[in-house]
């Protein structure tokens, strides 16, 4: 568990282009961030880094836990949950087992995993592959699987685009019940979240 | 069950799906060696004298045929970054990967190789030693494709730039798994090939996922 | 010394010298080399092919020596992630293949007076080189295909360490298979004890080719460079 993520003075760099420089952010228990910029101005890279997938050529990304800093990449495969565009699902096959495995894989079990799906209505999807579900479905299947493994750190990349106006709402319910049991949200947006939370730009 | 199975599980069912499994390769094998005697005619003492080694080398083909799924599925539907995320470090998660990539193309193979090299006119007596190596160099064979296919994932280029990458490293296993199975046929001494066959592969397992690791990383930033 | 040249303005300002002034150097001991070489008397056996030699041996030295630059040049990009070392690996690597297909050539040529043939599996020297082609085709293949330059150095520095880790490896199991399929007899050329005759300007010939080989990644790293500084250029001129 972590109380808080320190990002300071963060530049990231794709290819030949700095994307930004001298970002800091610090999100504490229970607080939930909108990303906000153009396109291109480097939110998902943002996200990816928080991940450890990119290394910054400058700055810090601290995680905080009730003792001091946490090594990195420890913290990382203990506290983080990432959602992308692409929600890792392999279409051959059954989204039950995609599920669970997900769940097990960062730390849920199978029991949490069906608790999860009820949650997000998709239990009656559960025995079909995952080709033939809609992008909305993939969405709320990837979703279940954060649920299902409490982890402190969400990080999303667009959560809501493919999302009908109900199933919005339901996220915005689980974001909220993600903060008050102590979570972090740290999520790039175009449309606003159906929560009250703090907005960030980034500006390159 | 532990995490560790899970993954197991997950990259076997995987494997088995990947591109008709078994089938594939194995399919490919066969047909590939058949080939042999069509083009070299009938006689049984041409084949014969060739057909071991001809196995071999088909064999070592055969188990780069799937390559290039090993990695790259994960990688465009973006599970390799959830596989990154988990609780095992990513050279595990590779590991496993080539150990699944053996399980179902390997060891069919080495099922299938003393069959086909016994019907090309390989000595029955031969037999056991080519299963052995087979086992033992599709260890090497699915370690050293593994890397060449994790390379391979920034480059979207796959198949034929994997093998072009790859062959050139297969050459220790292939030369020491067919010394071991000349030697075993011609009852020389064939203990010093088999172990550094055997060194050879498990040097692979060794060493090759941190390069994978490295090569995925590298393409997930 | 490394370390001082790790500095890409003092890297410029050395290499601007020094390159010239290997190529001078290697131009004076090859010529050296060639010059006792082609007056040598012919050997006994091999008559004057043998002086094939004095243009095959050290091409194939060279080609080795290159992958093992190859080699260190990606391990300290890859650890300390240095731009120069990149630029070193990316400059060396069709250098190398070239010297290792000037290897197979006069390898070849040199085979047909001597064998009868333009190619005998036989020599585990010659088959070695050949692997050593290999490995830098696919090392160019891959660099070649991956679009981002980042992810392709990367991707091509772990290959080549995978390379290197390998070629020991690939070197000893040839020359053991080759003991293990005598049969054919072939003459071990230039064995252990070569004449003074031939021996010096062998050496020397050595010498030259690995002068012309550093005057050469020299003068291609530095061209790498340019290349880096220009598209920043553009890319900064694009965006302006």
């Amino acid at each position: 568990m972590i109380s808080a993520l320190k990002i300071e003075d963060l530049a990231i760099q794709r290819g030949e282009r700095v994307l930004f420089r001298n970002f800091s952010l610090e999100i504490a228990a229970g607080e939930a961030v909108a990303l906000i910029g153009a396109n291109g101005a480097g939110k998902t890279s943002l996200l990816r880094a928080v991940a450890g997938f990119l290394r910054p050529i400058a700055g810090s990304l601290t995680f905080i836990g009730a003792d001091g800093p946490l090594p990195a990449d420890d913290a990382r495969r203990a506290v983080c949950h990432m959602v992308g565009h692409q929600d890792g699902l392999k279409p051959g096959r059954r989204a039950r087992e995609e599920l669970i495995f997900q769940a097990r894989w960062t730390g849920g079990d199978e029991p949490a995993a069906l608790a999860a799906a009820a949650r997000l209505g998709i239990t009656r999807l559960l025995d079909l592959e995952v080709r033939v579900l809609s992008a909305g479905q993939r969405r709320r299947l990837a979703l279940a699987r954060i649920i299902a493994s409490p982890r402190a750190l969400w990080l999303l990349d667009e959560p809501l685009a493919p999302l009908d106006a109900a199933s919005r709402a339901l996220v915005g319910t689980l974001m909220t019940e993600h903060l008050d049991g102590g979570g972090m949200i740290l999520a790039a947006v175009h449309d606003p979240l159906p929560i009250a939370v703090r907005t960030v730009e980034i500006v390159g | 069950m532990t995490v560790l199975m899970v993954l197991i599980r997950r990259e076997l069912s995987l494997a088995w799906a990947r591109g008709g499994g078994a089938l594939l390769a194995v399919g490919f094998f066969v047909a590939a060696a058949v080939m042999l005697p069509l083009s070299l005619g009938p006689a049984p003492a041409r084949l014969a004298a060739v057909s071991a080694g001809v196995t071999w080398v088909v064999l070592s083909l055969a188990s780069l045929l799937s390559l290039d799924r090993m990695f790259e599925r994960d990688f465009d539907d973006g599970a390799l970054d959830l596989l990154a995320l988990g609780p095992l470090p990513l050279e595990v998660v590779a590991a496993v990967k080539c150990l699944a990539q053996w399980t179902v193309s390997g060891a069919p193979l080495s099922i299938a190789a003393p069959v086909v090299a016994v019907a090309l006119g390989a000595r029955p007596e031969a037999a056991p030693m080519i299963f052995v190596a087979a086992a033992l160099g599709g260890l090497a064979f699915a370690f050293l494709g593994g890397t060449g296919a994790a390379l391979a994932l920034a480059s979207r280029r796959g198949g034929v730039l994997i093998a072009v990458i790859v062959l050139p490293l297969l050459t220790p296993p292939v030369i020491f798994g067919g010394a071991a199975i000349s030697n075993f046929a011609d009852r020389l001494p064939w203990i010093t090939a088999v172990s550094l066959l055997a060194a050879y592969a498990l040097a692979c397992v060794a060493l090759t996922p941190f390069a994978m690791a490295g090569a995925c990383r590298n393409a997930q930033s | 010394m490394f370390s001082a040249l790790a500095n890409p303005a003092r890297f410029m300002a050395f290499s601007r010298w020094a390159a010239p002034i290997l190529a001078l150097v290697a131009a004076g001991l090859i010529g050296a080399g060639l010059w006792l070489g082609l007056n040598a008397p012919p050997d006994y056996q091999q008559g004057d092919t043998v002086k094939i030699m004095f243009i095959h041996v050290p091409a194939a030295w060279v080609a080795m020596m290159a992958f093992a630059c190859l080699g260190g040049a990606s391990f300290i990009s890859l650890v300390f992630r240095h731009a120069l070392a990149d630029a070193a690996a990316r400059a060396v690597a069709p250098l190398g293949a070239a010297f290792t297909g000037v290897a197979l050539v006069t390898g070849s040529l040199w085979g047909r007076p001597m064998w009868g043939a333009w190619w005998v599996w036989g020599d585990a020297r010659l088959v070695s080189v050949l692997v050593l082609f290999l490995l830098f085709l696919g090392y160019l293949a891959l660099r070649a295909s991956i679009d981002d330059e980042a992810k392709g150095a990367r991707a091509a520095e772990i290959l080549a360490l995978v390379g290197l880790v390998n070629l020991p490896i690939i070197h000893y199991s040839v020359q053991w298979w080759n003991t293990l399929h005598q049969g054919e007899s072939v003459m071990r050329a230039g064995g252990s004890a070569l004449a003074p005759v031939y021996l010096t300007p062998l050496l020397l010939a050595g010498a030259g080719y690995s002068a012309a080989f550093g005057a050469l990644w020299l003068a291609r790293i530095r061209s790498e460079v340019w290349r880096r500084r220009a598209t920043s250029l553009a890319l900064r001129a694009a965006l302006a």
